[in-house]
């Protein structure tokens, strides 16, 4: 993805010129990257696995399933739950979604999709916990979940033209 | 001893993949494939991020963050805030580590919500590709409506924590 070169090269391009303005700082900024590392990487690892197995489970077809043939708020409350568990990467997440969407979903219950998924993150939350801790990751994603039904309701009405 | 310990959440997901290979080895192997794949894509975003926050850690001076989305940055800090979350690559965990960087250099915290907000829902790259997907009015609408929100969010969230648990969460930032 052309995001990740982007990224790439402006990282490179910033550790070469720190590095030939000072080599012990780059140094030290190195150290520190990789410190920082190794203190989530148990977590990572661990959401990675997870991640693995719920999109097994919950594949496009389960999905559309579940929230295709529903409409309504029940549908929405349904697809806000798929998205808040899952955690799907955004080029597979919107042609899913595109997908969904022709198979007969409304754009409300795909706007409270598309929004819990990228907003919530129950998989994620070790990560965050270690962060923010316990009673602020659960306080943030409960919000976001919350405010994903307004962000459908509002895509339902806009877009939709309920 | 310790090393167990800090895996232990690895090690949990680790006996639940075996419990899935044997209960289903299809949607097994397929959970398998899937994290194999995360694991390149991971192993592909997270490097220059963390190299990044290092050197954002390193060369940026606490008083230059914390002018522009320190305590009293106002408007300012805000819009960065939104810039810095909306122009971000890879998955939100990534976001996390880079919060407590900000964290360490005094960066206000409703601030530091709205960048995870921001990381989470208005990422350019994936705006570009919902508008191809999903079409102009449903991306674009989602677009305005989460910029306020997740400012909203931020704001309502920093009323809820106390002062004390954010110096904790502070604090707790230094030792990552």
């Amino acid at each position: 993805m052309l995001s990740n070169y982007i990224l790439y090269i402006v990282t490179i391009l910033l550790l070469v010129f720190s590095y030939s303005k000072d080599k012990e700082k780059t140094k030290k900024a190195s150290k520190k990257a990789w410190k920082a590392f190794e203190n989530i990487l148990p977590q990572f690892l661990g959401v990675i696995m997870l991640v693995g197995m719920l999109l097994a489970v919950f594949n496009a077809e389960l999905i559309s399933k579940i929230i295709g043939t529903q409409s309504g708020w029940f549908g929405v409350i349904l697809s806000a739950l798929v998205g808040a568990i899952t955690l799907i990467p955004g080029f597979v997440a919107f042609p899913t979604a595109a997908m969904l969407l022709q198979n007969g979903a409304g754009y409300m219950q795909i706007g409270a999709f598309v929004s819990t998924l990228m907003m919530v993150g129950v998989v994620t939350a070790p990560v965050e916990i270690k962060y923010f801790g316990k009673r602020l990751t659960i306080a943030r994603n409960i919000l976001a979940f919350l405010f994903s039904f307004i962000v459908a309701f509002i895509i339902g009405k806009v877009v939709g033209g309920i | 001893m310790n090393l167990l310990k800090r895996y232990r959440f690895f090690i949990g997901t680790i006996l639940l993949m075996i419990i899935l290979l044997i209960m289903n080895q299809q949607v097994g192997l397929k959970a398998l494939s899937v994290t194999g794949y995360s694991l390149k894509e991971m192993a592909l975003v997270i490097p220059p991020i963390f190299i990044l926050l290092g050197l954002l850690d390193i060369w940026v001076p606490r008083e230059t963050m914390m002018k522009y989305m320190g305590e009293g940055s106002g408007v300012k800090g805000i819009i960065l805030a939104v810039l810095l979350g909306s122009v971000a690559a890879g998955p939100l965990y990534g976001a996390f580590p880079i919060a407590a960087v900000f964290m360490k250099k005094g960066v206000k915290f409703t601030n530091i919500l709205i960048f995870i907000g921001a990381w989470s829902t208005t990422k350019m790259p994936m705006f570009l590709f919902e508008l191809s997907a999903l079409g102009v009015s449903f991306a674009t609408t989602r677009l305005l409506i989460d910029i306020p929100g997740i400012i909203l969010i931020a704001y309502v969230l920093s009323t809820f924590i106390s002062k004390d648990e954010i110096n904790k969460i502070y604090q707790n930032a230094e030792t990552m």
